[in-house]
């Protein structure tokens, strides 16, 4: 009956099979993705290529879509990463939110930022999921302009100032709470008052 | 906020998901006329495909040739991953990958799992993501939608199911890649990167240095989203602000989890002609999804219970969280996401609240609530089957579906493909929680670590390849046993199904009568929510009060 189970026809399944894949592949592998990184580079060069963001030399300093790293006081300080800003290895930390060692982590970060008594903003003591989240609360920042504005030599209102003009809210309505990247702002920050 | 944002989301989905499921129809007939696009392109695929592609398959030839194909895909992506080294597109370098972790890899984007123990930008070169892994997110998903319509074909009283073949090829061709053309073009303009050129090295304000990853990642998160595939290019998924980076993308990359799914219901009611039971089936499962998608809101709006006393802000739990997508997107998606077997993530789940994480499970354990693109529809036939018997024999009359008798071969079959999941989750999770090849692994002590185990056979048997990924998977003995529960967990329950169709198409059909079970009604849309929530609650809640009832209850929650 199933001339398809006979050796034969076995082998005829097997040779459409392999005229089936170079079809499928040279349309959904080749075709498409071409067709896209076209619309990208016509279209979005810079966000396709990655928003990466260059100094007055020409370098790469980083990428608007990424976090990068910040420990001296004059400058804002992103959430924590699990992978210490690694933009080739992204990830979270996988704690479990009862874990031990997200208690100790915290605590950590809680003896070095003095928030002036106040409880501390949670994003500032939870890593993101991909390490690498570009922005902090706004609230989150203004815990830190009282450090950047004395690291800086600049009155608080100013760095505030600063902040408000930073302040995004990507969601509108959705998301209540107005966010800032923190490396345009460090960026900013560096413009208006290059570090010593 | 957050109600009107999910019943946007999923109620816009579902608006989409009619037409779609319309367009699927069309795309998974046969031409209806001998000129115009759809019979050029038929008869282009004729010549491509030969005398195999245009016969009539009964349900053995054609669950043949989908395991041949299968097959097939294996190899080839096998043979792409152990080569990456030596092919072109490889930009930065990425040397040979361990033949087990191949292995896992190629079982996994074979069966529509994508179940990940390497990292996209660490482990892969663009080749292997394009060409190999790519590859098969569009061609399993194809895989499903064909499995779906021929079981359609029988169960409308078919004896033969259709082609394999031709059935491929067309919901490639004709359904993933235009929609995955859109999708990525909305994605791309929305500020995905895609480009070829390999990672930048920037040095950051601070002087230290930063490789930037980057990659085709466009092209990819359109179909791995759309096809509820869920392999990410980068590791850290669609938490990654490369792969979604702004509120608007994750709303979009969102709806495209459930799209292909929803639409796969309208697609299975149009062809066996019981639109109306289609709608009944739907509706179960959107309610379910809806329940789903409230608690674990609620749930994870609770804050991080490690910061107890701890002078932080009282915030929903943002661990693992990103903040450009807001608070209701993490534990939304997760449930998306486990409940359609696609398994992409914009938060990590193992630092989901307790509950939340249950909420995941629930969603891969029932695994219908729309399910992955054409074998959800696949899974609740099984249940469906189920609850026709069930109430059959309350009543005392011989259980009918569809016109056709259910008799102890069809429930025999059912009931086998229903057991093989709790069989490979429930075993696979005692075997590795009891030796050091689980316990050794686990990232979190205590019943959380117990939970990471289970959540990693969950995933694989569900297909689903989400994970709670502090759990050091990447070792032979979970890249053998995953490997081997994917395929156990994919080719099983399609392969049943299609052999209770074959059997349904070959009795004779028996007139409607006042004692029949109508499937188009509200009694039935309860008897299906019963079977698939009570044999689900029978089978797992012991494994649930384990791990993370008992870690919720533990930390005093």
């Amino acid at each position: 009956m199933n001339n398809a189970i006979t050796e034969a026809g076995l082998f005829s399944q097997i040779a459409a099979s392999v005229r089936i894949v170079l079809v499928t592949m040279t349309i959904c592998c080749l075709l498409y993705p071409l067709l896209i990184l076209g619309v990208g580079r016509l279209v979005t060069p810079r966000t396709a290529g990655g928003s990466l963001l260059r100094n007055d030399q020409g370098e790469i300093i980083g990428s608007e879509a990424l976090a990068q790293g910040f420990t001296r006081p004059e400058y804002f300080w992103p959430r924590p990463s699990a992978v210490d800003y690694n933009a080739s290895a992204a990830g979270g930390s996988n704690l479990s939110p009862t874990s031990p060692a997200l208690r100790a982590r915290a605590e950590e970060i809680l003896a070095r930022s003095a928030a002036g008594g106040k409880p501390l903003p949670a994003d500032l003591v939870t890593a993101s999921g991909s390490g690498l989240d570009p922005h902090i609360t706004l609230q989150a920042a203004s815990c830190q302009a009282q450090r950047v504005a004395a690291a800086r030599g600049l009155e608080v209102g100013a760095v505030m100032e600063l902040l408000a003009k930073h302040a995004v809210r990507p969601g509108r309505v959705f998301t209540p709470e107005p966010l800032v990247n923190v490396l345009l702002l460090n960026l900013d920050l560096d413009r208006v008052r290059p570090r010593r | 906020m957050s109600i009107f944002f999910i019943t946007l989301l999923l109620g816009g989905t579902a608006l989409l998901s009619w037409p779609l499921g319309k367009t699927m129809t069309w795309a998974m007939s046969p031409p209806q006329q001998e000129k115009g696009f759809r019979f050029r392109l038929e008869s282009v695929l004729q010549r491509l495909g030969g005398e195999m592609i245009v016969m009539e398959q009964s349900w053995q030839q054609y669950v043949l040739s989908l395991l041949l194909f299968n097959a097939v895909m294996f190899a080839v992506v096998f043979a792409v991953l152990a080569l990456q080294q030596q092919l072109p597109l490889n930009p930065d370098a990425k040397g040979a990958i361990e033949p087990s972790l191949i292995f896992n890899t190629a079982a996994s984007f074979i069966t529509n799992t994508n179940l990940q123990h390497y990292a996209g930008e660490v482990t892969m070169s663009y080749f292997s993501q394009l060409f190999g892994l790519m590859w098969l997110q569009f061609v399993s998903a194809a895989t499903g939608i064909a499995a779906l319509a021929a079981l359609a074909r029988g169960l409308s009283g078919r004896t033969g199911l259709g082609n394999f073949y031709s059935d491929l090829l067309r919901a490639t061709l004709l359904i993933l890649l235009p929609l995955a053309t859109a999708g990525a073009t909305i994605l791309v303009l929305g500020g995905l990167v895609m480009t070829l050129d390999g990672a930048a090295f920037a040095t950051t304000l601070e002087g230290a240095g930063q490789t930037i990853a980057r990659g085709p990642v466009a092209a990819m998160v359109a179909i791995k989203q759309l096809g509820t595939n869920g392999g990410g290019f980068f590791g850290a998924n669609s938490t990654h602000p490369f792969e979604n980076p702004t509120f608007l993308t994750n709303i979009v990359e969102c709806m495209f989890i459930i799209l292909v799914p929803m639409a796969s219901v309208w697609m299975f009611g149009r062809l066996t002609g019981r639109l109306r039971h289609a709608a009944v089936v739907f509706l179960v499962m959107g309610a379910l999804l809806a329940v789903k998608v409230g608690f674990a809101n609620y749930l994870e709006s609770a804050p991080t219970a490690a910061f107890k006393e701890l002078p932080v802000a009282a915030a929903a739990n943002l661990e693992g969280k990103e903040l450009r997508f807001g608070t209701a997107a993490g534990p939304t998606w997760g449930v998306l996401t486990t409940a359609t077997s696609n398994g992409s993530v914009n938060c990590m789940h193992d630092s989901l609240n307790p509950l939340t994480g249950l909420v995941a499970l629930i969603g891969m354990w029932f695994n219908v609530t729309f399910g992955g693109v054409g074998v959800g529809m696949i899974n609740m036939f099984l249940y469906i089957i189920v609850g026709v018997f069930i109430s059959g024999m309350m009543v005392g009359r011989t259980p009918e579906y569809l016109g056709r008798k259910v008799e102890t071969r069809e429930m025999k079959f059912a009931l086998l493909a229903i057991l093989v999941h709790p069989l490979l989750i429930l075993g696979g999770t005692a075997l590795f929680a009891a030796t050091s090849w689980g316990a050794a692994t686990v990232h979190n002590p205590g019943f959380h670590g117990f939970s990471e185990i289970l959540y990693e056979f969950s995933s694989a048997a569900a297909n689903n390849g989400s994970g709670f990924e502090g759990l050091g998977d990447n070792t032979v003995p979970w890249n053998l046993a995953t490997g081997i529960v994917m395929l156990l967990g994919r080719f099983l329950p399609i392969v049943l199904p299609l052999a209770i169709a074959g059997s349904l198409a070959a009795k004779k059909p028996v007139p409607a009568t006042a004692g029949t079970l109508r499937t188009d009604t509200p009694l039935f849309g309860i008897v299906i929510l019963g079977s698939v929530v009570f044999i689900g609650a029978l089978l797992f809640l012991p494994v649930a009060v384990l791990g993370p009832i008992a870690e919720h209850l533990a930390a005093g929650g």
